[in-house]
């Protein structure tokens, strides 16, 4: 099998660290991986994003022109990249930051998840990149949510490794979020 | 198997130094490449190693200079502005016959131009950057394991040729991060350093490392015994990948980064019934002439492409079978100009 995902969102909310994760846990399960992030003269607030290719065999281009997935934390990436999910692809949207209603992409499987709101009531707004990751885990199949929380062992430093059973929370609130 | 470890390019460069027995570093700072020197400055104090960050990439280079002159493994790391700063000195270890590593993760240009990835210090890369008319080998990794792979390989041929070796990637390679298993350093037989200069006992011969020949003859035999030794490289040491190209009707050859984005295009054209291969070479000096010759034989269209204005292709002409067409796509580099599979697709079916 093959996947590729492109994430978006802004600075500081843990775009690259959601895309490090989903690929760790490929990592894991022993398929191959690129994870590309965008590099560029990056800042928090400003633009970020990165590129996934999970795979069982080579890898090939770790740069894609149409994902098949693509995910939109902030209003100003699904403006600026709205067009970039090949056809019929996926788009997975952060509703509590994106307006998706004057966006006409009927070809696509738009999921809209609130996730600021669901990592808020979990405790955290900054978990708002482990809803993400949970969500696209669980609406590719690309990765086992067991495969991310050993992930996070490996991609947190030691002193955050309190923090992951409420990553873990978060992951799977983000899963349930698509299959509900 | 070692375990796989998930690690970014620049990173495994400096791992890879380090099992290659690397423990001098000197450098400057500069983006794209930057993870190698804060990787370095880390570990090599742990391992009794100096990892020294110079006032210039014109120090950083002289340094590594000197310390090769001793015997030890060296190596330094830049991105294009300060490969540019450092030839004077590469020139001087290639007449010195040093060995060496240099990494250049190159950015775009000319001048300060911009950090996007470019391919654009090939000619600079293997054509002697420096004055006097000499050549490096240059290695392209185009995936983190050949980061890896290539930078120890970089030592070994650094000594056995008693050259500076570069490693020539960009930003694609050096950023991504991919799985690395971090194989421990092969055994070889290399050449005795008898020639090194580190204090000389009472009675024994004194050892000269330099560059500079004055006497009636002895420059000019100096200058067939390099140009000697890089026709061994040439015979010896290219490497290349070659990818379905057995009943290929159309070769795509690229090198680094844009090999892989050609890669997949391949694959695209290949679901499409067109019989498309690829040759990427893994050495750009030497550069694996015959390899090209050879699948010239069967395959007459050449579709070369870089990330940049068109270099590379020269010596692609200067290599294929005399009845093979060349044709060249090319992106110089720049923000928003690195080529997705699609496009690199189409220009497969144009040449096809």
């Amino acid at each position: 099998m093959r996947y590729d995902l492109f994430i978006t969102g802004f600075g500081g909310q843990g775009v690259l660290l959601a895309g490090n994760l989903l690929s760790y846990a490929a990592i894991i399960e022993g398929k191959n991986v690129s994870f590309l992030p965008a590099y560029g003269v990056e800042k928090r607030g400003g633009a970020a994003m990165c590129t996934v290719v999970i795979a069982d065999g080579e890898v090939g281009s770790p740069v894609i022109g149409r994902p098949s997935t693509c995910v939109y934390l902030n209003q100003t990436s699904l403006d600026r990249y709205g067009a970039k999910v090949k056809d019929g692809g996926v788009a997975i949207i952060n509703s509590s930051l994106v307006d998706d209603s004057g966006w006409s992409r009927d070809d696509l499987d738009v999921i809209r998840i609130p996730m600021n709101r669901i990592a808020m009531d979990l405790g955290d707004a900054r978990m708002v990149n482990m809803v993400a990751a949970g969500a696209y885990a669980a609406k590719s199949g690309s990765v086992a949510l067991e495969s991310l929380e050993q992930a996070l062992k490996s991609v947190l430093p030691e002193r955050n490794h309190r923090f992951i059973p409420a990553n873990m929370q978060a992951i799977r609130a983000g899963a349930g979020a698509v299959q509900g | 198997m070692s375990q796989r470890l998930f690690v970014k390019g620049n990173e495994a460069v400096a791992m890879a130094a380090i099992e290659a027995g690397c423990r001098y570093y000197f450098g400057y700072p500069i983006t794209p490449q930057s993870d190698i020197p804060e990787y370095l400055s880390r570990e090599l104090p742990k391992l009794n190693g100096e990892f020294i960050q110079a006032e210039s990439e014109v120090g950083a280079i002289n340094m590594l200079l000197g310390a090769s002159a001793t015997g030890v493994r060296a190596m330094t790391s830049s991105s294009s502005p300060g490969i540019s700063l450092k030839q004077e000195g590469i020139s001087y270890m290639a007449g010195s016959e040093l060995p060496g590593v240099i990494v250049n993760i190159s950015r775009s240009g000319p001048g300060l131009g911009g950090i996007d990835a470019s391919q654009a210090d090939y000619w600079q890369s293997v054509k002697g950057g420096g004055h006097g008319g000499y050549h490096i080998i240059v290695l392209a990794p185009a995936s983190v394991q050949e980061m890896y792979d290539l930078t120890m390989l970089a030592f070994d041929l650094a000594d056995i040729y008693r050259t500076p070796v570069m490693v020539l990637a960009d930003s694609v390679v050096g950023q991504m991060k991919e799985a690395l298993v971090p194989n421990p350093r092969p055994e070889t037989t290399l050449p005795e350093k008898d020639w090194v200069v580190r204090g000389r006992k009472e009675g024994t011969e004194q050892k000269i490392v330099k560059s500079l020949f004055l006497g009636d003859g002895e420059l000019e035999a100096h200058n067939w015994k390099l140009h000697g030794k890089y026709d061994v490289m040439r015979e010896k040491e290219c490497r290349q990948e070659l990818f379905m190209t057995e009943d290929a009707q159309l070769i795509v050859t690229a090198f680094g980064s844009v090999a892989r984005i050609a890669k997949t295009a391949i694959l695209t054209a290949r679901e499409a019934g067109m019989k498309v291969g690829l040759l990427r070479p893994i050495t750009l000096f030497p550069f694996p002439t015959q390899a090209y010759r050879d699948v010239t034989g069967q395959c007459k269209k050449i579709l070369d492409i870089e990330l940049n204005n068109g270099q590379m292709v020269e010596d692609v002409r200067l290599s294929v079978a005399r009845d093979a067409e060349v044709h060249f796509y090319g992106r110089p580099p720049g923000a928003g100009s690195l080529p997705v599979p699609e496009e690199l697709f189409e220009q497969i079916k144009k040449y096809y």
